[in-house]
């Protein structure tokens, strides 16, 4: 599988995906500069968390200007799969490939946590199809922008065309608010019309050992990638 | 120097300001004395300008020079096999074997937090990660020791909300992971807080980059962001005690860019991997002025700079103002002649400032123009040479009163007091401090926050097929209560908890950065905490190895002549070889608990400077618990010995709070239960027996709870290796802790009281 990473000024998780899709590809994917136009064709861009140009103006709004994202629209045109990762998903938004917007946490405080994910019933997408049988997934969120808000048509529009692809869910035993940010109907991620574009607020990419985080992350990757490469 | 004419003026009227010679009243402005002021003019033989002179000040600031504790600090020791640069350096650097360095330091940002939280929180976190990656180290774990005054001063809040955002907001954003550290409360802190920031980095060890200036003629590159007026004098306004007008001082504090950090810190690195790089120093406390300064003397070498090539965000900044800025995120690097081009590459590609601003000289003077005229020559070497050192007179106070447990008032009984102890906020859970956090990004994070007593960060890059790599175990620990009482003592006991923090995690404890927090040392006794801490720390330090590799001092932390308690932060570094070996603190179900360096006959608890005694009696008093360093130095010893065998499934130092303390905060995670095994003598107490409470809550040093599914083996191994050690029970699924017939506490509601009291406070 041929795999990108979008690298923009303040990117920092871009490493951390690129260890993990070597783990699972064996094979490093391509550093994609904000700056540049020109790629080869792949399979799959992921764009990582961080805070790119620094979050100014907004959560991704500078990001979403960049040269490499009409890249990224020509990759999504030819049917290409793209994965937003937090700062991605934001960025995601901000260029208009996802739709609604992704605002300060309810409790207006930068938030890092393991969150327990629901896989909800979607249209087909390669990031989702390999999961069904998988109820839930622990993956720990980290950001300060991650509420996710729509309208009310929005809302429906998503819940109906089955594009909510993880809404956060209670731990038993577990009094602390299991939603880290407030997001409407507890929405952690959503996918594009074709179903071939996720944003997600939970980092898989640090949940890919046993001994810290779990590999609940990596198991989605994997699957992920075994339904792109289909 | 030149004559200055009507033509300055007519240029940069500020400028021919600076250019007036100084007075005694200017001098006394910038913090300075007579007799430095003095001292200053026979060594240059003139008498300074102005901004000869707060170069002078900037220079013989206490936060620069040292001068009170100099003396001191020099006795401390600072070498070992593993050491490959001890203090003296951006930061120290010790061999954790495969080639590999990690480089460390704590650094504290205590006056600007006060008057401006985020900004002096976040610019204390800059500040620290540069120390690190000027080394050529990329930095992979930020760990802070915070203590603020009373919770219920309304001010607290505010600062720990602002403090706490601005860790976050630097840390988050550069994206290097906040893994630990300790928070503590404390009425002497309600007018002076602490934040120290320490951070630890990664390098491979023969590509370690240092600041001494080479080669007569080389380029001086500046590189970052561009000079502003902010934080100019900052090193003097940190080295005075605060009064009730200190919030004037707010323009003194730096306004930090974790964005731009980011971008230098990826930009130094990506340049150091090529050979360009002779000497690089970070811009920290008296920006342009000490890292100049400080390159030049370590290369005993001079250096002329050109002012008006220095990148600048404001229109006709004076050269008292460019060589006093603390903007952040700048270097200034000594660079291979003719690799200029290079490396500006490297900068134009990350958007950063480069400029060559000067080139070293073989004159031995700091030479500087500015606007077509020479506006300084001063030499070089009475800037650091001559800077003051002081012998101050120092009291050492030990208080050698022992509190005996019968001289208490008993108030409550041992449900009580636990219920007491986790709604304390030095003890409960600081969940609401380290969510907001990002302890995960750069995916090497073991263990983060208390899940161990140390935290435990993979090697990136050491994986291999059998083993998830190398790890380094990292923590700070200090109980200034025991240190006020007696401060050789309290110095020691901080190197033995951070050890045995670091030990209880699965690793060995290798090496230490101190950050030395106190109030006035021209005050007697309080040059003695410093005396004595220091003594304390270099003794225990010296016995486990674990030599002091680099620090820092804060000193006048007082406010309207009440100081801090005196609060010498140990910063320790340890190596696990297979990471996946660490130990966390956090029990699993019929596990065996049992208590290593305490024996069955033990049974009266030391009481004295407890919490326990600060619940029972609203009072902190007596000597501290005692240290017996033999003793510490065994128990790591064979705890890690038990671990190398594999008997051991979870380990927790037994500190604040005494053994029930430590044993619920064990049962916690996995709600587990507990009955508990009494030594025979106390089995008949009740529940408000004098002698029970000292056994439950007594803070007796050189102990650790350990846990394992092997107790037969572990009791062989410790009776052969002749290793105090008592049985406190085996955990069940009860979520109950029995006190023999004494009593029974529900685990769960001491789990919720202890996540509860901070967010109460910050609500």
């Amino acid at each position: 599988m041929r795999s990108g990473v979008t690298i923009f000024p303040g990117s920092n998780c871009d490493r951390d995906i690129i260890v993990a899709l070597k783990k699972i590809t064996g094979k490093a994917p391509i550093k994609m500069w904000h700056k540049d136009i020109e790629f080869p064709n792949l399979d799959l861009i992921v764009i990582p968390g961080g805070f790119s140009f620094g979050d100014y103006l907004r959560c991704g709004a500078l990001a979403a200007r960049s040269p490499v994202i009409q890249n990224i629209k020509n990759h999504i045109s030819r049917g290409g799969a793209v994965l937003g990762i937090c700062n991605g998903f934001q960025i995601l938004i901000e260029a208009g490939i996802l739709p609604g917007s992704l605002i300060r946490n309810k409790k207006l405080l930068f938030t890092c946590r393991d969150t327990k994910l629901e896989i909800q019933d979607t249209i087909v997408s390669p990031f989702l199809s390999g999961l069904k049988k998988e109820l839930h997934l622990n993956i720990p969120v980290a950001h300060n922008e991650g509420n996710f808000f729509a309208s009310e048509t929005l809302l429906n529009e998503l819940k109906n065309d089955g594009r909510i692809a993880f809404k956060y869910i209670k731990e038993i035993n577990n009094d602390i608010d299991y939603n880290p940010n407030g997001s409407s109907n507890d929405i952690a991620g959503i996918l594009s019309k074709n179903g071939r574009v996720l944003g997600m607020m939970p980092h898989p990419e640090r949940a890919i050992n046993n001994i810290h985080g779990g590999t609940d992350g990596l198991k989605f990757l994997t699957k992920s990638f075994e339904q792109i490469i289909g | 120097m030149k004559i200055l004419n009507q033509d300055l003026y007519n240029i940069n009227k500020n400028e021919y300001q600076a250019q007036q010679k100084s007075t005694l009243v200017d001098a006394k402005g910038m913090g300075l004395t007579e007799d430095e002021f003095n001292l200053i003019c026979n060594k240059i033989k003139k008498i300074p300008n102005k901004t000869e002179l707060g170069i002078f000040s900037a220079m013989f600031s206490e936060h620069c020079s040292y001068k009170s504790s100099k003396k001191w600090l020099k006795t401390m020791p600072t070498k070992a096999k593993h050491v490959i640069q001890g203090p003296g350096e951006n930061a120290g650097v010790i061999d954790i074997g495969d080639n590999l360095a990690a480089v460390f330091k704590i650094e504290s940002h205590n006056h600007p937090s006060f008057i401006e939280p985020y900004q002096g929180a976040a610019t204390g976190v800059g500040g620290i990660l540069r120390d690190v990656f000027t080394m050529g180290a990329r930095p992979i774990a930020l760990l802070n020791a915070l203590r603020f005054g009373s919770p219920t001063e309304p001010l607290t809040k505010h600062l720990v909300s602002g403090v706490v955002k601005g860790i976050g907001g630097y840390g988050n954003c550069i994206g290097i992971p906040t893994v630990g550290g300790e928070t503590n409360f404390d009425k002497s802190y309600d007018g002076n807080i602490l934040v120290n920031a320490m951070a630890v980095g990664l390098a491979n060890k023969d590509r370690i980059f240092y600041s001494a200036a080479t080669g007569s003629g080389n380029p001086v590159i500046y590189v970052g962001a561009k000079t502003g007026r902010d934080g100019i004098h900052g090193a003097t306004m940190a080295s005075t005690e605060f009064t009730d007008n200190s919030s004037e001082k707010r323009p003194t504090v730096q306004v930090g860019d974790p964005f731009t950090g980011k971008l230098l810190l990826e930009a130094c690195l990506e340049l150091m991997s090529t050979d360009t790089v002779l000497s690089i120093q970070d811009m920290g406390a008296a920006g342009l002025t000490s890292s100049s300064v400080e390159m030049a003397s370590k290369g005993s070498l001079g250096m002329y700079l050109n002012l008006d090539l220095v990148p600048t965000r404001e229109d006709k900044m004076t050269s008292y103002e460019i060589m006093l800025s603390e903007s952040q995120e700048r270097m200034l690097m000594i660079l291979k002649p003719g690799s200029e081009e290079k490396a500006k590459l490297i900068f134009d590609k990350w958007d950063l400032d480069f400029a060559v601003i000067g080139e070293v000289t073989k004159t031995g003077r700091l030479i500087l123009d500015k606007d077509g005229f020479e506006v300084c020559n001063i030499p070089i070497n009475p800037l650091v040479e001559d800077a003051p050192e002081y012998d101050r007179p120092y009291e050492i106070i030990q208080n050698k009163n022992i509190i005996k447990i019968n001289e208490l008032k008993i108030n409550y009984t041992v449900d009580e007091i636990l219920a007491k102890i986790f709604e304390n906020p030095n003890i409960s859970s600081k969940r609401w401090i380290w969510e907001q956090y990002d302890s995960s990004v750069m995916g090497d994070t073991i263990s983060s926050n208390g899940k161990s007593d140390a935290s435990v960060i993979k090697i990136h890059g050491t994986e291999n097929s059998k083993s998830l790599g190398k790890g380094i175990a990292i923590t700070t620990d200090c109980t200034p209560r025991y240190v006020k009482s007696d401060p050789i003592n309290g110095g020691m006991q901080a190197v033995c908890e951070a050890a045995r923090n670091v030990a209880a995690s699965g690793a060995k404890p290798m090496a230490i950065t101190n950050n030395l927090n106190f109030g006035n040392p021209e005050k007697k006794n309080i040059m003695g905490e410093i005396v004595g801490s220091i003594k304390g720390i270099s003794k225990a330090a010296s016995f486990l190895n674990t030599p002091i590799v680099s620090g820092n001092v804060s000193l006048y932390n007082e406010t309207n002549g009440k100081g801090i308690l005196p609060t010498p932060v140990i910063g320790m570094v340890g190596v696990i070889d297979q990471v996946e070996n660490c130990l966390e603190m956090n029990a699993k179900e019929d596990n065996t608990l049992l208590i290593l360096g305490q024996s069955e006959n033990f049974t009266q608890g030391w009481v004295g400077c407890s919490i326990y005694q600060e619940i029972e009696n609203k009072i902190i008093d007596g000597a501290p618990p005692p240290v017996n360093l033999e003793k510490e130095r065994k128990i790591i010893e064979i705890l890690l010995k038990l671990h190398t065998k594999k008997l051991l499934t979870a380990a927790h130092d037994i500190s604040d709070g005494g053994l029930l303390t430590t044993t619920c905060e064990m049962l916690f995670k996995n709600n587990l239960g507990l009955n508990v095994n009494l030594p025979k003598l106390l089995l008949k107490s009740d529940s408000k027996d004098p002698i029970l409470h000292s056994w439950c809550f007594g803070e007796d040093q050189g102990r650790i709870i350990v846990a394992t599914q092997k107790i037969d083996k572990v009791k062989l191994f410790l009776e052969k290796n002749n290793l105090d050690y008592f049985i406190l029970g085996k955990t069940n699924a009860s979520n109950n802790l029995n006190l023999s017939d004494i009593t029974t506490i529900c685990i769960n509601n001491l789990k919720n009281s202890n996540e509860k009291t901070l967010p109460y406070i910050m609500s």
